[in-house]
C-alpha cells in the first residue's frame, strides 16, 4: 500500500467553498482559511479552482525566506512560518509559483495550507479534503486514487527551465505527464477574433450553444 | 391588525437578522470536547451524517462523520457552518406578545399558550373549525411532522393543514405515484455510480445537493454519459457529455421528443413494457408528432440535442434519472416529471443495480415531512384522508372516532388564499416562513395582515413571526432528538447534542401543551419524541410508507434503514422495484402521457424577459437560518440579477450595476450579475432575502392543478437599469433585505 496523498482534481470542482469554511474549522487556524478557492471568471464560466500548498520537495519559499521561518517535515509537508521566526517580509509570498502564501497583517505573519498536519500526523484527512463534496480534493493513496480515476496524477512542473516538483498531485486528463505551466501563460495576448474574422464557437457560453451549427 | 408593530428598522435591530461569525467561547482553541455527538446536517434533504462537538453544554463545533456511508464525512458549506446557531444572538428565549408601536415585549409561557389557545377555542367558536389553520414544515422531524398532523385532526380538528413541502417535492411525489405507485426515489445513492448513462433535469446538484457530485463523478470515472438540462450552465453542467440549455418550461418538449426518437430507432424495451407497464400506445400515440424540430421549438434548443439525448439514454445498458425543482416549480409540474419517468419505464432500466430514478429533496425532511400526515391530503403512513379504510385505521391508533377526523383541507398557497379571502381568521405557524418562500409576496403579506391571531413557533423571528401576536420560542433539530427520511429513504436519527436554551422549549412539548390546553391532553401524553415515534410506528403500519419494523436503535445500529420496512426482522428497502414490482395494485407502472402547454404566464411585449428562480449553495430555503451564520452570509450575501451579456447590452446594462426586476405583481432591485452561463431569454435570482429583496415579491401564484405547487421556475418581467436603491430597507443589513 502505497502512502496517502493529496489529489487536486480541478474538473470536479464545483465552487461551493465547503473547502474554505471547513479549513476556518482545522483546530491550528481556527477562523482563518488557509485554501484559496479562485474563481476563474465568472462571466465566462462557472469553473472554480481550489489551491492547498503543493508542498515542493524543494520548498522555493523556504529557500527565500531569510528568518529560516519555513521549514519541512520529514514527511515531507511545508509547514506555515513559525511565530518567533517570521518577520512578516512576503518574500515567500512573491516566490511561491503557485501563489499559495498570504502574509496576515493582523498577525503580521506569513500563513499557510499545512496539510492541517494535526489532523495528517495522526492518521486523519486534511479538513478540506474530508469534506469536499465533489472529491476535487481527496486525500488517498495513490493507488486507490488509481483505481477510482480516470486521469493522471502529476506532481511535476515545468516553469521554463525550472522543475517543480510536489507532494500534492493535481489530476490532469490521461496521457499528460508534466505540465509545462509557461506555456499557458499569455498575458496580453489578444483573443482570436478580430475585425474581418468570425468569433469562434465558446463552449461556455449559452448563447453560442443555443446557435445551430 | 398584524402589520409590523413597530418599525422594521426597530424589529431587526432587536431581533435580526444579524450575522453571527465566532463560535462559543471564540475561535482560541479550547481543548478536547466533553462529547461527540453523532447526528446530521438539518440543511437539505441529503441529511449528510456530521458529528457535533459538545463543551460545557455548548455546541463548540464539528468533525466530519466518515463511517456514515451516505456522505463519508463530505458536507457542503451550510453543513460546515451549521453549529453556529445555537449560542446565536438572535435566539428567542422568551415567548412574546406583539406590543403595538413597540415590537414585541417578553411574556412567560403560561400566558403564551394560554392566549394562543384561548384565540383557537374563539375563532373556532364563532366561525367553525376550519377558521383556524396550521402551516407547518418539512424540515420538521417526522416525530414532529406527525405530531403536528395529528394535533390540527385531533386536537384543532381543523381540516386545513398544509406545509411548505407544497413549495418543494409535490409535483415529484404525484408523478412518482402516477407512475410507479410509490412516492420515493426509487434508489439509494449508491445505484448513481453504476449508471453508463445520467440524467439530471432541472437540478442544480452542486449547489443544491452538494454532496451528490461525487455520485456523478464517480460515474463519470467509470465513463458513464452525463446529459443536463437547465436554461444555466450549473457547475456540474459545465462538465456534462451534453449539456441541454432548455428554456424553462420547455423540458417536456425534450422528454418526449428524446422518447419520439427512442422509439423510431427502438431505443425501448418492449418485452419489459409488453410484461410490466400500462399505457404505452397513448405514450406512444402522444410523442408521435414530438419530431426533434416540433420538440425543439417547445425546449427553445437546437434539435441535434434533443437526437443526441436521445442516442445517449436510448441504447445505455444502465441509467440514472435524477430530478429536482427546476422541472417540478411550474404549473405542469407533475407533468414535467411524469414525462421524465416515461424515458425511464420504456427503457425497463429500474429497479436494478444502477437503474431507476430519483426525486432530489430540498428541505431537511422533504421525504418523511409528506408521509406522516401534515400534508391536507394525507393521513400518516402516506395514507389517503379520503379512503375510508385509512380513517378507521388513524381512528383507531388516536382512539378517536372516524368521524371526528376532518377531511382534505387545501394546499398551501389556497390555505393562504382563504386566509386572504378572510375564511381562515387564526393561524399556527412552524417551520414556515411564507414571507420569503411563497410567490406573490405583497399578496402574502396582506393575508397575514387580515389575521385575527397569528401565533408563530420559532427559534428565531423570522420575517413572518414579525407579524405574529405569539411568538412561542422554539428549538433546533440539535436540541431536540428524532428522526428524519433522507433523500434515499433512509429514515436516520438525529441525536440531541444540548438542551434548548433557557427559556426556549423543544418544538414537540409546546404543541402538547397547546394540545392539552385544547382539552385533548390525553391523546398528547408523551413523554419523549421516542413515544411519538412509537405511535408513528403503529400508525404507519400497512400503509405506502411503513415504518413499524424501524426503530430507533435498528437506525442507529445499522446507519438508518429504508422504508418500506414492515416488520422488525424486514431489512428494509434501499431499492424499490425489483423484479419490476410497482406499487399499483396491478403491480405494473403506469405510462402517462404527457401534452406541453405553456406557463401561466409567457414573456410578451410588456414583460419581455423570463424570470426562473432559485437557490444558491450558502443559504438554504427562506435563509432565515443561513442569513444569521457570518460565514455563509459572506459567502453570498445578497441576491443578484444573472443576466446573459447580450441581453444586459441591448438593455445598457453592466456587471453589478443596480437593476430592478419587474413583473405584474412587484419588484426587487439587486445587482446585476452578467454571465454568459445564462441563456440570453433569461434572468435568474436566487430568493432566499426578504422584503424588497425577495424574488418572489415577482412570481406568480399560478398553481400546478394536482400538485399545488407554485411555477416559481417561470413568470415574465422587465429588467431596466435603475439608480442606487433609497429608503429605510435599502438601508438594512443585506442580510435583513438591505442592499450594498
Amino acid at each position: 500500500m502505497s502512502e496517502l496523498a493529496f489529489f487536486i482534481d480541478y474538473s470536479r470542482c464545483i465552487g461551493c467553498q465547503a473547502c474554505v469554511q471547513a479549513c476556518q474549522e482545522c483546530d491550528t487556524h481556527r477562523g482563518v482559511s488557509m485554501i484559496h478557492l479562485e474563481t476563474v471568471e465568472r462571466r465566462d464560466t462557472v469553473q472554480t479552482a481550489p489551491q492547498v500548498c503543493m508542498h515542493c520537495e524543494d520548498p522555493i519559499c523556504a529557500r527565500v525566506c531569510p528568518a529560516d521561518a519555513i521549514k519541512k517535515t520529514d514527511d515531507g509537508v511545508v509547514q506555515s512560518s513559525l511565530k518567533p521566526r517570521c518577520i512578516g517580509c512576503s518574500n515567500c509570498v512573491l516566490a511561491c509559483p503557485f501563489g499559495v502564501p498570504k502574509y496576515l497583517a493582523s498577525i503580521d505573519q506569513m500563513m499557510k495550507c499545512d496539510l492541517c498536519y494535526d489532523r495528517t500526523s495522526t492518521g486523519k484527512k486534511p479538513m478540506c479534503a474530508t469534506v469536499c463534496p465533489s472529491q476535487a480534493l481527496s486525500f488517498t493513496t495513490l493507488d486507490e486514487n488509481q483505481k477510482a480515476r480516470a486521469g493522471t496524477p502529476i506532481n511535476e512542473w515545468k516553469f521554463g527551465a525550472e522543475v517543480v516538483r510536489t507532494k500534492v498531485y493535481v489530476m490532469v486528463p490521461p496521457a499528460v505527464q508534466t505540465f509545462e505551466v509557461s506555456g499557458l501563460v499569455q498575458l496580453g495576448k489578444k483573443r482570436a477574433g478580430s475585425a474581418g474574422q468570425p468569433r469562434p464557437r465558446d463552449p461556455n457560453d449559452v448563447a453560442d450553444l443555443l446557435e445551430e451549427t | 391588525m398584524a402589520k409590523l408593530p413597530a418599525s422594521v428598522t426597530d424589529l431587526v435591530n432587536r431581533f435580526g437578522p444579524r450575522r453571527h461569525d465566532v463560535p462559543p467561547g471564540g475561535w482560541a482553541p479550547r481543548g478536547e470536547p466533553d462529547r461527540v455527538v453523532k447526528t446530521h446536517c438539518c440543511f437539505c434533504g441529503q441529511q449528510c451524517g456530521i458529528q457535533l462537538k459538545v463543551k460545557d453544554e455548548r455546541v463548540i463545533g464539528f468533525e466530519p462523520w466518515e463511517d456514515f456511508p451516505f456522505n463519508q464525512g463530505k458536507l457542503c458549506p451550510k453543513g460546515v457552518k451549521r453549529y453556529m446557531q445555537d449560542e446565536h444572538p438572535d435566539r428567542l428565549l422568551s415567548p412574546l406578545a406583539r406590543a403595538e408601536g413597540r415590537g414585541f415585549e417578553p411574556i412567560g409561557w403560561d400566558d403564551a399558550l394560554g392566549r394562543t389557545v384561548a384565540a383557537m377555542q374563539r375563532i373556532q367558536g364563532e366561525h367553525g373549525r376550519d377558521a383556524y389553520a396550521v402551516l407547518t414544515g418539512a424540515s420538521l422531524t417526522n416525530e414532529k411532522a406527525y405530531l403536528m398532523g395529528k394535533f390540527a385532526r385531533v386536537a384543532l380538528r381543523t381540516a386545513m393543514i398544509d406545509y411548505n413541502g407544497r413549495l418543494c417535492m409535490v409535483s415529484a411525489a404525484a408523478a412518482s405515484k402516477k407512475v410507479f405507485g410509490i412516492d420515493r426515489s426509487a434508489n439509494p445513492w449508491s445505484d448513481i455510480p453504476e449508471a453508463d448513462v445520467i440524467l439530471v433535469a432541472g437540478a442544480n446538484v452542486a449547489e443544491c445537493a452538494p454532496i451528490t457530485t461525487d455520485y456523478i463523478w464517480r460515474a463519470r470515472e467509470r465513463g458513464a454519459k452525463l446529459i443536463v438540462l437547465d436554461p444555466r450552465m450549473t457547475p456540474i453542467a459545465r462538465h456534462a457529455d451534453l449539456f441541454i440549455p432548455v428554456r424553462s418550461g420547455g423540458d417536456i418538449g425534450v422528454f418526449n421528443g428524446m422518447l419520439h426518437v427512442m422509439i423510431e430507432r427502438g431505443y425501448i424495451d418492449r418485452a419489459f413494457i409488453d410484461a410490466h407497464t400500462t399505457g404505452f400506445d397513448a405514450v406512444a400515440a402522444a410523442v408521435a408528432k414530438y419530431t426533434p424540430e416540433y420538440a425543439a421549438k417547445i425546449a427553445g434548443v437546437p434539435a441535434r440535442m434533443i437526437v443526441e439525448a436521445a442516442e445517449l439514454w436510448g441504447p445505455a445498458k444502465t441509467s440514472f434519472l435524477m430530478h429536482a425543482r427546476g422541472i417540478e416549480h411550474h404549473s405542469k409540474g407533475v407533468e414535467n416529471c411524469m414525462a421524465a419517468m416515461n424515458l425511464v419505464v420504456a427503457t425497463g432500466r429500474i429497479g436494478k443495480k444502477g437503474c431507476g430514478y430519483a426525486m432530489i429533496t430540498g428541505q431537511g425532511n422533504g421525504q418523511g415531512g409528506r408521509e406522516q400526515g401534515q400534508k391536507c391530503d394525507q393521513l400518516p403512513g402516506a395514507r389517503d384522508i379520503e379512503n375510508p379504510e385509512h380513517r378507521r385505521h388513524m381512528a383507531e391508533v388516536w382512539g378517536v372516532p372516524e368521524e371526528s377526523i376532518p377531511h382534505k383541507g387545501v394546499s398551501a398557497v389556497e390555505l393562504v388564499e382563504k386566509i386572504h379571502a378572510g375564511e381562515i381568521k387564526g393561524l399556527l405557524l412552524i417551520c414556515f416562513n411564507p414571507l420569503v418562500s411563497l410567490p406573490d409576496q405583497d399578496f402574502v403579506r396582506e393575508a397575514l395582515e387580515k389575521l385575527e391571531h397569528f401565533t408563530v413557533i420559532d427559534f428565531f423571528l423570522s420575517e413572518t413571526a414579525r407579524h405574529a401576536d405569539v411568538v412561542l420560542p422554539g428549538s433546533l433539530l440539535e436540541e431536540d432528538e428524532g428522526t428524519i427520511t433522507n433523500v434515499e429513504g433512509r429514515v436516520i436519527l438525529h441525536q440531541k447534542a444540548v438542551d434548548p436554551p433557557a427559556g426556549a422549549r423543544a418544538d414537540w412539548k409546546i404543541i402538547c401543551d397547546l394540545a392539552a390546553g385544547l382539552g385533548a391532553g390525553d391523546k398528547f401524553a408523551y413523554e419523549s419524541p421516542r413515544d411519538i415515534f412509537e405511535e408513528l410506528r403503529r400508525a404507519s403500519r400497512g400503509g405506502v410508507a411503513d415504518y413499524y419494523g424501524i426503530t430507533w436503535e435498528r437506525i442507529i445500529a445499522e446507519k438508518g434503514v429504508f422504508w418500506p420496512c414492515p416488520s422488525l426482522d424486514h431489512p428494509g428497502t434501499p431499492r424499490l422495484y425489483e423484479g419490476a414490482r410497482f406499487g399499483h395494485p396491478d403491480g405494473k407502472a403506469h405510462f402517462q402521457p404527457v401534452e406541453w402547454r405553456p406557463a401561466v404566464e409567457e414573456p410578451d411585449a410588456d414583460y419581455p424577459v423570463l424570470l426562473t428562480t432559485g437557490r444558491v449553495v450558502a443559504h438554504y430555503l427562506s435563509g432565515s437560518q443561513t442569513r444569521r451564520i457570518g460565514a455563509l452570509d459572506e459567502q453570498c450575501p445578497q441576491p443578484y440579477c444573472e443576466i446573459h451579456p447580450r441581453l444586459a447590452e441591448k438593455l445598457g446594462i453592466a456587471e453589478a450595476d443596480f437593476v430592478e426586476v419587474a413583473s405584474r405583481r412587484g419588484s426587487v432591485v439587486v445587482r446585476a450579475k452578467v454571465v454568459k452561463t445564462i441563456r440570453p431569454d433569461t434572468v435568474f435570482v436566487p430568493y432566499h432575502w426578504p422584503l424588497e429583496r425577495a424574488a418572489n415579491r415577482c412570481t406568480i401564484r399560478a398553481l400546478d392543478p394536482i400538485s399545488k405547487i407554485p411555477e416559481y421556475k417561470i413568470c415574465a418581467v422587465r429588467v431596466r437599469k435603475v439608480d442606487r436603491p433609497a429608503g429605510e430597507v435599502a438601508e438594512l443589513s443585506p442580510e435583513a433585505g438591505g442592499i450594498r
